[in-house]
């Protein structure tokens, strides 16, 4: 039951192949290898001194900057597509999906013609890739989104054709520009590509230079130039039934094939072969196969002149026929031919998932299938699976954005519409972040905060704490640890802070801790803290009564440090001293010195202390 | 090609499963032994490396990528086998584990800011943790929400869990936790689940080839009433040799999922029962049904190491094939290998010359950090000169030759063995000890 269509592939590492081992480890958006021996207990090893690591890296689009433009707009369009109303009437809703599927396509368009400019060798692959992507989406949005029936369908098919096969118009540009152009030797392939992509009034154009060139055969031209302008094309905008345009088409078709019964054309080869195109004719057109150049172009050309009225459901019938008649000499078809094929089959799910085999690329699959899982196409294909595969490739997707250094935040609101993992995987990955600078880890910070994700905030704030603290940075590390509502690391910092000040009698970061605020709550010791650099202020101040009260609060309050007892007391001295304190405060310090202090014998060695300096003084 | 009768194929459908991979660069790590392991630190934005040669590296990115060393020293008198960082929230803390019988916890330093510039960064030694009789196995730091903890494990069936209750002073650790798994251990992961939901959980697997010994996986649990470890199940599936071990990260799930590498890869579910919690008295640990999710014998042989990547999505394995797989789930929980690291023959050594000018850079550096370390010895720090020993030094006659600890390996180690060695070892070698500690 399991398909084993895949084999995984090998990367090589300039490192021994055999007998030894490849130890490994996981890095953010890389995996480290290197040569190692693992041995069992007992065994013994003898390595040798020539160890090299290697850095090994997937998601390598990522990390090109082309691509970063792609990653960036279509960021913006996929925000958009999330916004769409459930509500509204499904006819707007799919005009909304088919601007949307051709804004994504014309981002990548951009990307490609600025890789066409860059024009170095090692981007031709992406321009290929990004060529079969847009290939692919474009069919994918005929077929899936706009769903075209009977009639627009193979309008939409041949402008799809069109728009891939762009090298008509350059070769036209070339045989126009020529001095005579009727006798340019690319002459009648500009004219056949143009009528095998039904382009028939730039066929007409370029036919009237050559029936200038041969009066003899005005009227042959003449009758083709008729042929040509008469063919019926469906037009939706109309009021024209599709059976009336069929009835109409079959009247043009019987007309073209009399003018070829009757040999109108047989004196010029040219204008037969054109004939045999227009009537359809198998053989005519695959032996045109160099200007067909796909089996895709051969499908829509045969459909134009033998089944303008497809249906979407007999797409898949014509698709394989052509493709087998096509290919006939190819034994295998690529990669690109399956998924088209796939889609012709109507079979959304093999395209996504031949797209992420073949493609490399978690771009593509993961947006085309938000959109299509937004125009509701994936559910009727498998309702359990449906949402989940969205969210699977979402998910793949975003992460691997995470690894890059500017696009992870493009990769929050990818996680933050996938309802199942979204919301774990951004937790897991969101602390992966490095945080360079205070300014990254406060952007870090704000989208934690915005998602109340308290855990990854906390630790972002410790993290930050720890780092300031560790670089002698108190007053960061004290408003990090607030952030952080980590009172153990508050009390160890305030900590610091009396410390500091017990060595240089000066603080640090007045700013900070005059205006903490409440915030001063968070432990014991940054209360002391603060009030105790309130003190000094008062005392600065000459507010000598009311430093005294603070000081006496301070002491009987028993929030001081045992270690900063002695600074206490010394600041305690000239107070006692001092006129203004009041009486009563003036016995409370005494007493206080009394009550809260004496049991301890370092305290009664610290009174004799005060005593003496009272004596000197 | 025929697919028009082809059944919808959603249902066995397989995502993205070649994952194309490329050698961004090689950095030479100039160890003069083996690698035993190399560790990412929790941003990764460093490396740790150990090796054979008794010394651990650390390496810093550059703004551009490239990595340099930055420090590197002697760390044991053994072959060190792993090297883990704590949790950033610990500050810039190591730990490693060696045949030396020992584990140790490094801190780094905020140096002079010349050394800074210089792009060396000292770390010291904060503890040598000496409980062990044998070869020191693995060495992990429990998930951050249980605080600063660590645990090792070693081949005479010991796992030991250490907490530092100060998380500044990092020269203190209580051993909390002695859980003796009767089989000689070879690698213990922790549950990394902070669910409240789920006690601390840890798992430890034991390479003891006896099969008859049973199971191989043993998982213990956590008990808030009784504050002690207990054995939750055993994997008795598993009975041989087990190399390596790998909770992956939870995602918020109620079931635990565990790799294991033993001759193979497997990956279990583990399910907490939670009726049974409840009938049972709540001194009993948690029942876990065990269901085996994947199991996969592409190595050929022994399996030594898994791993998960940080959303799990992504599980590497290394083997006796020589190669790194890696697995992958798609969405409706099938596993599958996606790609294969696979050496091609061709070492880059570093004495032929071949190495680039990127490894001539970190080559330089490396020896200014030695030159730099060794004229440190007597500063304020202690870092152990990086030179091999040679003949004649102090360390030179008293210090085993690595070839002959290596040897040691080979026989198995008896406890009254083990004891003199270790005086003998602690005797004659010096600590590294942080001034004022």
């Amino acid at each position: 039951m399991e398909e084993l269509d895949v084999e995984p592939a090998i990367t090589n590492i300039p490192a021994a192949s055999d007998g030894k081992h490849l130890g490994f480890a996981w890095g953010p958006g890389d995996i480290l290898a290197y040569e190692t021996l693992y041995m069992a207990p007992g065994m013994c090893a003898k390595g040798s001194g020539c160890s090299f690591i290697h850095e090994v890296r997937k998601d390598e689009d990522i990390y090109s900057p082309i691509l970063r433009k792609l990653f960036n707009e279509s960021h913006h369009i996929f925000v958009g597509l999330q916004t769409i109303r459930e509500d509204l009437p499904s006819k707007n809703k799919k005009t909304q999906f088919v601007s949307i599927s051709k804004n994504y396509r014309s981002v990548i368009r951009a990307c490609m013609e600025e890789l066409q400019q860059v024009a170095a060798s090692v981007l031709v692959l992406q321009v290929s890739i990004l060529l079969a992507i847009e290939l692919i989406w474009n069919l994918c949005e005929v077929l899936f989104i706009d769903a075209a029936p009977a009639g627009p369908l193979l309008l939409h098919l041949l402008d799809w054709v069109r728009l891939h096969k762009g090298d008509v118009d350059e070769k036209a540009r070339e045989v126009l520009q020529s001095e005579s152009p009727a006798e340019h030797h690319d002459y009648w392939d500009v004219v056949v590509s143009y009528v095998l992509q039904g382009r028939f009034e730039e066929a007409r154009q370029m036919l009237v230079k050559q029936a200038t060139l041969q009066p003899a055969a005005r009227n042959m031209y003449k009758l083709m130039d008729t042929l040509l302008s008469k063919m019926p094309f469906y037009n939706p905008g109309g009021t024209q039934t599709l059976t009336e345009f069929d009835v109409k088409w079959r009247h043009w078709h019987e007309e073209v094939d009399r003018c070829l019964q009757d040999n109108s054309f047989a004196s010029n080869q040219h204008l037969e072969i054109i004939c045999k195109i227009l009537v359809g004719d198998e053989d005519t057109l695959l032996e045109h196969k160099e200007l067909l150049s796909t089996w895709y172009h051969f499908l829509v050309t045969r459909l134009l002149f033998c089944h303008p009225t497809v249906k979407p459901t007999e797409l898949h019938y014509y698709a394989q026929s052509c493709m087998t008649m096509f290919l006939d000499l190819r034994s295998v078809p690529e990669p690109l031919d399956s998924i088209l094929l796939a889609a012709f089959e109507f079979d959304i799910h093999q395209v996504i998932k031949d797209c992420s085999i073949a493609l490399n690329n978690w771009w593509f699959v993961a947006h085309l299938t938000d959109l299509l899982d937004h125009c509701k196409l994936l559910q009727s294909h498998n309702l359990h699976f449906g949402s989940n595969l969205r969210e699977f490739l979402l998910l793949e997707y975003a992460s691997g954005l995470f690894t890059h250094h500017s696009l992870w935040q493009l990769a929050v609101d990818y996680f933050d519409n996938c309802p199942e993992f979204g919301h774990v995987y951004l937790e897991l990955q969101i602390e992966r972040v490095p945080l360079d600078t205070e300014r990254k880890a406060l952007k870090v910070l704000r989208i934690c905060e915005q998602r109340q994700m308290s855990e990854q905030v906390r630790s972002i704030c410790k993290i930050m704490a720890m780092r300031a603290l560790r670089n002698n940075r108190l007053g960061s590390a004290l408003s990090w640890s607030i952030r952080a509502k980590d009172a153990a690391f508050a009390t160890l910092i305030s900590e610091r802070f009396l410390q500091d000040y017990c060595a240089r009698g000066t603080f640090s970061d007045l700013d900070l801790i005059d205006n903490l605020g409440p915030a001063m709550l968070l432990s014991d010791r940054l209360t002391f803290l603060v009030k105790y650099r309130e003190f000094h202020k008062l005392y600065e101040e000459n507010r000598f009564s009311e430093a005294a009260k603070l000081l006496l609060s301070l002491i009987t309050a028993k929030i001081a440090p045992r270690s900063f007892w002695m600074t206490l007391l010394t600041d305690a001295l000239p107070l006692l001293e001092q006129k203004e304190v009041s009486h009563s405060a003036h016995c409370a310090l005494h007493c206080g010195f009394g009550h809260d202090l004496c049991f301890s014998g370092r305290v009664q060695l610290g009174e004799a202390e005060l005593k003496d300096n009272s004596g000197t003084k | 090609m025929c697919r028009t009768d082809r059944v919808p194929t959603a249902g066995i459908l397989w995502l993205a499963l070649v994952v194309i991979m490329f050698v961004a660069r090689s950095i030479a790590a100039d160890h003069k032994d083996l690698i035993h392991d190399v560790s990412y630190d929790f941003h990764g934005r460093r490396m740790a490396t150990c090796s054979s040669d008794q010394s651990v590296k650390v390496w810093d990115r550059s703004e551009n990528g490239e990595w340099h060393c930055t420090a590197s020293w002697k760390t044991h008198s053994g072959s060190v086998w792993r090297v883990t960082w704590a949790h950033p929230e610990f500050g810039q803390v190591l730990a490693s584990c060696s045949f030396d019988r020992t584990a140790a916890v490094w801190e780094e330093i905020v140096g002079e800011s010349n050394d800074k510039q210089r792009g060396l960064s000292h770390w010291i030694k904060r503890t040598t943790l000496v409980d062990s009789r044998t070869s020191v196995t693995d060495v992990k730091f429990a998930p951050k929400h249980m605080g600063l903890m660590l645990t090792t494990c070693s081949a005479d069936g010991v796992v030991r869990i250490y907490e530092a209750p100060d998380v500044m002073n990092l020269s203190q650790w209580s051993l909390q936790h002695e859980i003796s798994c009767k089989l000689s251990c070879s690698c213990i992961s922790w549950n990394p689940s902070s669910s409240r939901a789920h006690p601390p959980m840890f798992a430890v697997g034991s390479d003891d080839s006896n099969v008859t010994y049973g199971g191989k996986v043993q998982i213990y649990e956590y008990n808030e009433n009784t504050r002690k470890y207990a054995k939750a199940e055993t994997l008795m599936t598993v009975t041989d040799a087990v190399h390596d071990i790998a909770f992956a990260p939870n995602l918020g799930r109620s079931f635990h999922v565990l790799a294991i590498a033993t001759k193979d890869v497997r990956i279990f579910k583990l399910v907490p029962m939670r009726s049974d919690r409840k009938e049972s008295t709540s001194t009993g640990p948690t029942k876990l049904e065990v269901q085996i999710v994947a199991q996969f014998d592409n190595h050929n042989s022994q399996v030594w190491r898994v791993s998960w990547n940080i959303t799990s999505t992504l599980l590497a394995s290394s083997g006796d094939d020589g190669c790194v797989r890696l697995w992958k789930a798609n969405y409706m929980d099938n596993w599958k290998c996606t790609g294969i690291l696979k050496g091609d023959g061709s070492p880059l050594t570093s004495s032929s010359g071949q190495p680039t000018a990127m490894s001539t850079i970190v080559g330089s550096s490396v020896q200014t950090s030695q030159n730099a370390l060794n004229g440190m010895s007597a500063g304020r720090y202690f870092f152990p000169p990086l030179d091999p020993p040679r003949a004649g030094t102090r360390y030179g006659h008293l210090l085993p030759p690595s070839s002959l600890i290596e040897h040691c390996d080979a026989e198995p180690i008896q406890p009254q063995q083990a004891l003199p060695y270790r005086l003998s070892s602690r005797a004659l070698l010096p600590l590294p000890e942080a001034e004022g500690q």
